[in-house]
């Protein structure tokens, strides 16, 4: 049947709404400004804080990578590239605030206040590294691709409902935007206007999987639109851009203007995890050198220096305490009783049932040799 | 007291819980303004205000989502599952969030949810809704299920179910929201999980029953009384965890027992009931124990369930089987 014309053409708004998502950008690679309108309101101790803290975070992953391949780490998913999609979404936040991580998002409840003894224990499965100090309001790793985003809705219901002036950020990957959860999670906290901000770390690959097999959507953050949402395509390796965007959306959300998606457009250089993922299979050296020269590192840098508030000795400094930390860490976790089973029986209910009371026993008998 | 219905008594709980400890949120599909499908949550919005009593979008896994996110705000939240055979749609947040929060957590969080959902032969529903899906969530470390079997058991073990520290599923049969009324203490009582009701007591023969198989198996044990045999019939209420006291307790008294259950036959909480008994009270038993169950098919289309449900008769054949062995 023939349309008539004019009357719709769903095409034409599809690619109205897609061409309306052009990526957010400060700092371009070189770490040129160029976008000075947009330039956050960090003082210079701030902005030397935010690239200590990516050089940091990079340190703490190249030693986590050989840690683990000593034998001495256990579960890890590399960072290294989303240091700025990470650490600079988080830089935003306030110390009340909920982060609500996935797998890879270690660096940000690190930075939020889970001692790295912690997380070095979370690697080696020990339960407790889950235990955040009281205070540091994160949740453990999400496995479960997508379930952080579901709850994320909950504890933002929660917080306005609360009258709370804070707000609960959750992380997931382009993979993790394909997931019904997804969806549920953007779609609850919209309808409920709640403080949530969504973050998709849009590092180009599930595992292997290449984004354009994830969806026909040019983008992910217009996923947003079919929520009622805003939602905001970011330069993820531009540690400047993904600042605003997350502290506009923190703004939005605590005036009661709901939640924000926010894609980050970044490279993951490593393997998904440690667990025997080879990138050759299903990335190119050449897509591996164009991601890295927009590395987040040295673009900032590069800026800092301009502005002399970075230099080598600073570099330094950061990468030493870096390595010093993580050395007395790992003494943490190494001093840490291992874990018993009785242990775990003892926090699977607030009142342990029959069946475990009796099972208590015969594990502390057989925990006992 | 006053006469009410299993569905007037669970409404009766939730408006308790929810004058005490303003913590408690009632939300799911059309619980607010509609007061839910089968009328659990009338009037409640009225009474409590769209702040605590609300409708959700229509997703079981953004609700169950909502239930934990809440929790950890400190709320009590008691969502509701329209039809427990949605339960799928919910499942990662149920058995794989919320039963787990406390221990992944080193026990730092906990999942204080209580999950109300319809479910339950014998109503003629369309797929998916009737479904007897306990066993699945009786298999979860983590959960406590519940499963009242007259409504003043509903609205005791409901209240502690709200109050319980855990995550309490709140299996809720269709087939008795209005099938009898019966005096309900208007005042606030609580029913301790975990402890079965022994409905009548008798001295040749357990069954052993919980949810609808109750009301069947009480039927039975009248007309085996009027053939001379004396029998015990135990509501276990709550199905996990267990009452092992009161089960061990009976059959060590009558030496021989069934089990009855409207689920399928395979794995479940008659197995479970089943190996249970064996561990602790084999030297007791005159006769093998046996089960009264649903053929392990999907749950029928509604043109053949009243013939693939458990009822009476089945559990008088079962019973005479082990009374005469």
């Amino acid at each position: 049947m023939a349309k008539k014309t004019a009357q719709f053409d769903a095409v034409k708004t599809l690619e109205k709404i897609e061409d309306q998502f052009e990526m957010f950008q400060i700092l371009d690679q070189d770490g040129n400004i160029v976008n000075e309108d947009a330039m956050p309101d960090l003082s210079d101790e701030e902005l030397q804080e935010l690239m200590h803290r990516m050089v940091y975070t990079r340190i703490l992953d190249q030693r986590s990578i050989s840690l683990n391949r000593q034998g001495r780490l256990g579960f890890y998913a590399p960072t290294a590239g989303q240091e700025a999609s990470q650490i600079a979404s988080h830089f935003a936040l306030e110390q009340e605030d909920w982060v609500v991580p996935g797998y890879r998002d270690v660096p940000q409840i690190i930075w939020h206040g889970l001692p790295l003894s912690q997380a070095f224990l979370f690697s080696r499965g020990h339960y407790l590294g889950n235990k955040s100090p009281e205070g540091v309001n994160v949740l453990p790793p999400q496995i479960i691709i997508g379930a952080q985003y579901v709850q994320t809705a909950g504890i933002a219901l929660g917080l306005k409902r609360r009258g709370k002036s804070s707000v609960a950020i959750t992380y997931t990957g382009d993979g993790g935007s394909s997931q019904g959860d997804f969806y549920e999670g953007i779609n609850f906290a919209g309808a409920y206007s709640a403080p949530a901000i969504f973050v998709v770390q849009n590092n180009q690959f599930a595992i292997s999987t290449p984004r354009d097999k994830q969806t026909k959507g040019k983008t992910i953050a217009q996923k947003a639109v079919s929520a009622g949402i805003p939602g905001i395509l970011v330069d993820g390796m531009d540690p400047l851009a993904v600042y605003v965007a997350t502290k506009d959306a923190r703004d939005r959300a605590v005036n009661g203007e709901g939640p924000t998606l926010i894609e980050t457009l970044c490279y993951r250089y490593g393997p998904h995890t440690m667990a025997g993922d080879d990138p050759t299979r299903y990335r190119t050296d050449e897509m591996d050198t164009e991601w890295e020269k927009r590395d987040p590192l040295v673009r900032f840098r590069k800026f800092l220096e301009d502005k002399n508030l970075w230099n080598e000795e600073r570099e330094n400094e950061s990468i030493e305490q870096a390595k010093e930390e993580i050395k007395e860490a790992i003494k943490v976790a190494d001093d840490t009783a291992k874990q018993k089973v009785t242990d775990l029986m003892e926090i699977m209910y607030d009142e342990m049932p029959f069946n475990l009371k009796e099972q208590y026993e015969i594990y502390k008998e057989k925990e006992s040799k | 007291m006053a006469q009410m219905t299993m569905i007037q008594a669970i409404t009766d709980a939730l408006r308790t819980e929810m004058k005490n400890d303003e913590n408690v949120l009632v939300f799911g599909e059309d619980v607010g303004l509609n007061g839910g499908v089968f009328r659990a949550t009338e009037g409640l919005q009225k009474e409590f205000g769209e702040d605590r009593v609300f409708d959700t979008p229509l997703a079981e896994s953004g609700i169950g989502g909502l239930a934990i996110g809440l929790a950890l705000e400190g709320y009590r939240p008691v969502p509701e599952i329209q039809f427990f055979g949605f339960v799928f749609e919910v499942m990662d947040s149920v058995s794989g969030q919320m039963a787990r929060m406390r221990y992944r957590s080193g026990g730092k969080y906990s999942s204080p949810v209580t999950i109300r959902s319809p479910f339950g032969g014998g109503v003629h529903t369309p797929e998916l809704h009737a479904d007897s899906l306990e066993g699945l969530m009786a298999q979860q470390p983590g959960l406590k299920v519940v499963i009242p079997s007259t409504p003043k058991d509903a609205k005791g073990l409901l209240i502690s179910a709200i109050r319980d520290n855990d995550p309490v599923i709140f299996l809720e049969h269709m087939k008795l929201y209005r099938s009898f009324r019966e005096d309900v203490p208007e005042e606030e009582y609580t029913i301790e999980l975990g402890k079965a009701d022994v409905k009548r007591e008798g001295t040749d023969l357990s069954i052993i029953t919980y949810g609808a198989m109750v009301h069947e198996s009480l039927k039975a044990a009248e007309a085996l009384e009027k053939e001379g045999h004396s029998v015990e019939v135990i509501d276990l209420r709550t199905i996990q965890p267990l009452d092992i006291e009161t089960i061990i307790a009976s059959v060590e008294k009558t030496n021989r027992a069934i089990v009855v259950q409207e689920a399928q036959k395979q794995a479940g909480i008659a197995s479970s009931v089943v190996a249970e008994i064996n561990d602790r009270a084999i030297l007791s038993l005159e006769a093998p124990v046996l089960r009264v169950t649903a053929a392990d098919t999907v749950f029928p289309f509604s043109q053949a369930e009243s013939v693939w449900l458990p009822n009476a008769k089945d559990v008088i054949a079962t019973a005479k089987k082990v009374l005469e062995f």
